[in-house]
């Protein structure tokens, strides 16, 4: 178990030799995270932990893969998905073109559901999906569109509970353990990586997913990141954030508008 | 440095439970009155689909009022709070809460072990874990942490649980400060305020 002066000391050393900052992250999760790491990998000495890191930048990227918690569904919250089925797609639906962000998509369930989501409602066409993350390893899995067959059963019922109609399984193609979401799906995909921490908006969007994401920062940085999720948002544009999320202490109270008992709130002006 | 934070001064209780806990949790909230020192956490076990219903069903069986949890809500003294579903609850310094989707643990999300740890570093000897019925061993290595903290724990007597596998294998694991029947219990908690 590492201390909280020694969690302190990693904290300024990560961004005094790699620039990234994670002096804004809830300690409670983050200190969980790092001693996972210190004991999966075996370290009886905190020094030689923090030396590792400092001088194989290999061994950092890892330290920062493990410490971002990637867990993610198809349809996690399926009443999410059926308010964003029928009270959002149907209002997005008269514009000629519509951009959404998924801001922290992790492994690209929630980016691949969405698109089910458009391609039902006959908008995939003409939409496009910005996909970001800063964990470069989850967005590699993202693009591939290869989730685990065991999960189908799940995301399936999840599909079916948020209002999805058709046969969940045509949607991938089932091959030894894994199942391959189609390429159609992908296409008007895009993924990158993008911090929340320090980098800026990108462009405009109508609609903004982060769910799950602002729980691991502190009030702060939450802030930091809803204002630049408001930078990126059109006038009228949806932020979606995950069902234990809000808005509430970041944003002058007037500016937006909630949808139902959902976390997902509209920009009114 | 870390930015200023107060270490947080009053007493928690926490307490765990999964299968039949919800049982003994209803034979001791009804007769809570008003609890002004203290805080109370509860993390059960629960399927993921009953989203509202345990709030809605503890807060009917007590006068205390039940904070809904969302992150980084201010935690303070004289209120219930209990672990959303799929959720790991966790405990900052400056009296916040904050949730964690990381990986289950013990099967479970939210996890008694995850929250006991965590309750146990900021709280300390401020701090009383109470294990109550459940078919599973989680929460056994939370109690360790609490009592290594310097604090209190309790275990439900596993003769009046309906599952007794949770309370036997903290009784196995640790030493209890009490094994309490359900209405002993309700007394400890009582006489807190006192
Ligand atoms: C629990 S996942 C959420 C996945 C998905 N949105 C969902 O709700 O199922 C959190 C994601 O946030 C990403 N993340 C953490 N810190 C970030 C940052 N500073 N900028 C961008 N993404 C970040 C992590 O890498 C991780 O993939």
């Amino acid at each position: 178990m590492i201390e909280d002066i020694e969690l302190e000391t990693l904290i300024n050393e990560v961004y005094e030799y790699y620039g990234f900052d994670f002096g804004s992250y809830s300690r409670a999760s983050l200190k969980r995270r790092v001693n996972r790491i210190y004991q999966l990998d075996g370290f009886a000495y905190f020094y030689e932990f923090l030396s590792k890191i400092r001088y194989d930048p290999e061994y950092y990227k890892h330290v920062v893969d493990e410490i971002t918690v990637n867990v993610t569904e198809m349809f996690r919250d399926p009443s999410f998905y059926s308010v964003v089925r029928n009270q959002i797609l149907p209002l997005l639906g008269t514009k000629p073109f519509i951009r959404l962000w998924h801001a922290g998509c992790s492994t690209g369930e929630e980016v691949y559901s969405m698109a089910i989501l458009l391609k039902e409602a006959g908008l995939l066409h003409k939409s496009l999906i910005y996909a970001t993350d800063i964990n470069a390893k989850v967005l590699e899995t993202a693009k591939k569109g290869i989730f685990p067959l065991r999960m189908m059963k799940e995301y399936s019922e999840n599909y079916r509970d948020s209002g999805g109609k058709e046969d969940f399984s045509n949607y991938y193609t089932a091959n030894y353990g894994i199942a391959k979401f189609d390429e159609e799906l992908a296409q008007k995909m895009v993924f990158s990586q993008h911090n929340l921490v320090s980098d800026n908006s990108f462009n405009e969007f109508d609609v903004i997913f982060c769910r799950n994401v602002l729980i691991y920062f502190d009030n702060d940085l939450q802030k930091r990141a809803i204002n630049l999720f408001d930078e990126s948002l059109s006038v009228l544009g949806f932020l979606a954030l995950g069902t234990k999320e809000t808005i509430k202490y970041s944003i002058a109270p007037g500016k937006y508008k909630q949808l139902d008992r959902e976390k997902i709130w509209r920009k009114i002006r | 440095m870390e930015k200023d934070q107060i270490i947080p001064d009053f007493r928690v209780v926490i307490i765990g439970g999964s299968a039949g806990s919800l049982n003994a949790l209803m034979q001791i909230l009804p007769h809570l009155c008003a609890i002004k020192s203290f805080a109370i956490v509860i993390v059960l076990h629960r399927k993921s689909t009953d989203e509202q219903t345990l709030e809605e069903l503890i807060a009917l069986k007590t006068i205390i009022n039940v904070k809904p949890v969302e992150d980084k809500v201010p935690f303070l003294p004289g209120f219930i709070y209990i672990a959303p579903s799929n959720y790991h609850l966790l405990f900052e310094k400056n009296s916040t809460l904050s949730l964690d989707t990381s990986e289950k643990i013990n099967y479970s999300r939210p996890s008694i072990d995850v929250s006991f740890e965590s309750a146990a570093e900021i709280y300390k000897n401020n701090l009383t874990g109470i294990l109550l019925s459940g078919s599973n061993a989680d929460g056994t290595e939370g109690l360790k942490a609490i009592k290594n903290e310097g604090g209190t724990i309790i275990v439900q007597d596993p003769k009046s649980a309906d599952m007794p596998f949770m309370p036997n294998s903290a009784i196995q694991n640790t030493i209890p400060d009490y094994v309490l029947n359900i209405q002993e219990i309700l007394q400890f908690i009582l006489s807190i305020d006192n």
